[in-house]
């Protein structure tokens, strides 16, 4: 019973005083740390996907509340809401980020595209890329063997086995960037997703001549300029054989999809419906055209 | 019979089909493409503009650096064209493209059989006429001969070790180059001697070729230097620097360090011997002996054939594809490339082609790795390779770093071992190609930070 009892008195005081030795010590060498930074960080998606371009949402939390101004930051997965809630804690305005979204540009599928050799080695498109330009005739396309599906944290990627690409699911990507940065062929390209999904892009980036691009896919972007030609915006450039679409000038007419010979030009599916109707009225006036030939022939 | 202390392992050699076959000449082609680039180092400017004359052995394309080596018109003709070509793996090249006419050489070049045992050149002389003659390493890496031949301060070579090993399986020209060139390969020993300005020199040769040791054996006698023929075990990658070094003089070259550390210059007997024909005759590398073979090859043997003429047509030479091919190999099996455009020029790298049939060269379906631990006892340079090849596919470069795979030389044995067909090499060669980008990131950016510190200093 005494052992129990100068046992718990020992402890207990012992206990004491290691306790009050704690509580000075914390206090001596605390670090101070703006509460913001906490606040912030829970307002942060927490995937910590690195989007941002800082290590991990704590990284970015960090880095709000030290900026002047939110001008530079953004959050390619919360996008505006969350830079907004970010501005109201830190008493900022938040710039108005336009959503993103990641998309492929080659349209090598496996009909475009016919293989010229068998790659049997690792199936890793950084160690092809490494070792020769590729399976088919095109060493700038896609490779095929999905390293930008292995590094999307947001399942977000799939490759279509059909067509040998990688697609991208449009509402799950939140534009991190990740996969643009993985792919060694550089095909992937963040582009603005635009007002109500209205996008138009260049899917092709074969710098070869026109006549070797076209041998090595159906599909290639030639750089004839005839979408330059059509584009009022002035916002379609030919350099090096092959055409871009600057997307903060494109408004999406569509006059460009319905202008390319090849159709390396793709749009979503809101500005083909205008491209269809393009289309359907050239064709109806090269109809009426003929038929006057024909009335002024007879 | 000597060989090196860590790793390796004996493939099939394979040397049957091609061995002891006399060398024969390649036909000039209509026309000739001639890469800028056939050396590691800064590429070549060309000297010549469209419609050129040219003749054989003179300058085209002149040197960019120290660390670069002139290229020679290996034909004599009018200059088509400088344009962009699609290399044997499918990447654009720059090159000159030559309209053959004829076959003219400049005057000064001795074409004449006489072997010419005279040194008359002093050392530097050497060094200057083997860099005017644009000689790279011909054992297969491109290194530029005359650098490798000027030690860094600091460094004294105390030896020079001639690679005659040609430890990978298939390939035989060097061998034949030996039975056929012995005398000039002596001279070529003693030029390199002199300009080195050492005596001992060894010639290391695999167990698989008795006739060339006998051979060598006898010549040395007629040597100026003290050479010794040093016969080794059949070991691959025993043609590889730093396993040679360690094989005949038993020293070993530390992690990151130059192969000189060790007091030794290796230089490949191909070499040697156009070092002969470059300071004895004044002929510029304009032509290499490289091996044709494969099991179904109908006319393997070893063929000299003159740069810029179509792999295409030395094949043809060789009896064409035949049909089984699966894989056309330029090199060796176990370090040469899988090559996805045969209609690429030969130049200085190209040490042989090789057709594999289907059957040989296709990979079996990788398994998983059961550590079983095969790959490290074969590593030569002692390193861990299944470890490696799963940091570089989880991406995992810092870690790749420390483990030091910079040190790899890419021989492929892990790969050749593995019971588990894990593509092995492949992630390390991602892995180091990856890391090397950093290190030299790393480099470019310390450079840039002292420089600036540097100019602070100043103000």
């Amino acid at each position: 019973m005494n052992t129990i009892v100068i046992s718990l008195i020992t402890l207990g005081v012992l206990g004491c005083l290691l306790a009050v030795i704690l509580y000075l010590v914390a206090q001596k060498f605390k670090v101070y740390e703006d509460p913001r930074i906490d606040l912030v960080e829970a307002v942060l998606p927490g995937a910590n996907c690195g989007g941002c371009g800082f290590p991990g949402c704590r990284g970015m939390a960090e880095a709000c509340v030290k900026a002047s101004s939110l001008d530079s930051l953004l959050c390619p997965v919360g996008g505006a809401a969350t830079m907004g809630q970010i501005g109201e804690i830190l008493g900022m305005a938040a710039a108005a980020g336009d959503p993103m979204v990641a998309v492929v540009r080659c349209n090598g599928t496996c009909g475009n595209r016919p293989k010229t050799t068998t790659y049997d080695g690792a199936r890793s498109c950084q160690i092809i890329h490494n070792l020769y330009g590729g399976e088919t005739g095109c060493m700038y396309g896609c490779l095929g063997c999905g390293d930008c599906v292995s590094v999307c944290k947001f399942d977000a990627i799939h490759m279509n086995p059909e067509t040998g690409l990688p697609e991208v699911d449009e509402e799950k990507c939140v534009a991190c960037g990740a996969c643009a940065k993985t792919c060694p062929k550089k095909v992937i390209e963040i582009r603005k997703k635009g007002l109500k999904d209205k996008r138009v892009f260049v899917s092709c980036i074969n710098k070869d001549k026109g006549g070797v691009a076209k041998k090595a896919c159906a599909a290639a972007c030639i750089g004839c300029g005839k979408c330059q030609k059509a584009c009022k915006f002035e916002a379609i450039t030919v350099a090096n054989n092959v055409a871009y679409i600057d997307y903060e000038k494109c408004k999406a007419c569509g006059m460009c999809v319905a202008e390319c010979p090849t159709g390396a030009i793709h749009a979503t599916e809101p500005v083909m419906a205008v491209v269809e109707k393009i289309n359907a009225k050239k064709a109806a006036e090269a109809a009426a055209a003929k038929a006057a030939a024909e009335t002024t022939q007879a | 019979m000597r060989t090196f202390r860590i790793g390796g392992l004996h493939p099939h050699d394979n040397k049957e089909f091609s061995a002891h076959k006399a060398i024969t000449d390649v036909a000039l082609p209509t026309q000739a493409v001639v890469p800028l680039a056939q050396h590691i180092g800064a590429p070549t400017k060309p000297v010549v503009a469209k419609g050129d004359k040219v003749l054989v052995g003179q300058v085209i394309a002149e040197a960019g650096g120290f660390m670069s080596a002139n290229v020679h018109a290996p034909v004599s003709g009018t200059v088509a064209k400088v344009d962009s070509i699609v290399d044997s793996y499918g990447l654009p090249m720059p090159a000159i493209i030559i309209d053959v006419e004829g076959d003219e050489w400049l005057p000064e070049i001795d074409r004449t059989d006489n072997i010419i045992s005279t040194i008359k050149a002093e050392p530097k002389e050497i060094i200057g006429k083997i860099q005017a003659a644009g000689i790279v390493g011909l054992g297969g890496a491109c290194f530029p001969t005359h650098v490798k031949l000027s030690p860094p301060p600091g460094n004294k070579a105390e030896c020079l070790i001639i690679n005659a090993v040609e430890c990978e399986p298939f390939l035989t020209c060097d061998h034949q180059l030996m039975l056929e060139h012995g005398e000039e390969i002596i001279i070529g020993i003693d030029i390199i001697c002199k300009a080195l300005g050492i005596d001992k020199a060894y010639i290391g040769i695999e167990g698989n070729k008795p006739d060339a040791i006998a051979k060598f054996e006898e010549l040395v006698k007629k040597a100026v230097n003290h050479v010794e023929v040093v016969p080794l075990k059949l070991r691959y990658p025993q043609g590889g620097e730093k396993q040679l070094i360690d094989a005949v003089i038993r020293r070993q070259v530390p992690s990151g360090a130059l192969p000189i550390a060790t007091g030794a210059v290796v230089q490949n007997v191909a070499t040697v011997y156009a070092v002969y024909q470059a300071v004895q005759k004044n002929r510029p590398l304009v032509d290499r002996v490289m091996t044709v073979t494969g099991p179904s090859v109908s006319n393997p043997g070893n063929y000299r054939v003159r740069f810029g003429t179509s792999l295409n047509d030395v094949i043809a030479a060789a009896g064409g594809v035949p049909e089984d091919t699966g894989k056309i190999i330029c090199g060796g099996p176990m370090m040469g490339r899988a090559m996805a455009n045969t209609n690429m020029p030969a130049h200085k790298r190209t040490s042989g082609i090789l057709l594999l049939p289907e059957s040989m060269s296709t990979r079996r379906e990788p398994e998983n790795c059961m550590r079983c631990g095969k790959c490290v006892d074969v590593c030569p340079m002692g390193l861990e390779p299944y470890l490696l090849s799963k940091m570089g596919d989880m991406r995992m470069w810092d870690e790749m770093e420390q483990h030091n795979v910079m040190d790899c030389i890419e021989c492929g044995c892990c790969l050749y071992t593995c019971p588990s067909n894990r593509p092995l090499l492949d992630y390390i060669r991602m892995g180091k190609a990856t890391v090397g980008g950093i290190l030299r990131a790393r480099a470019a950016a310390a450079k840039a930070a002292a420089e600036a510190a540097k100019a602070e200093e100043k103000k």
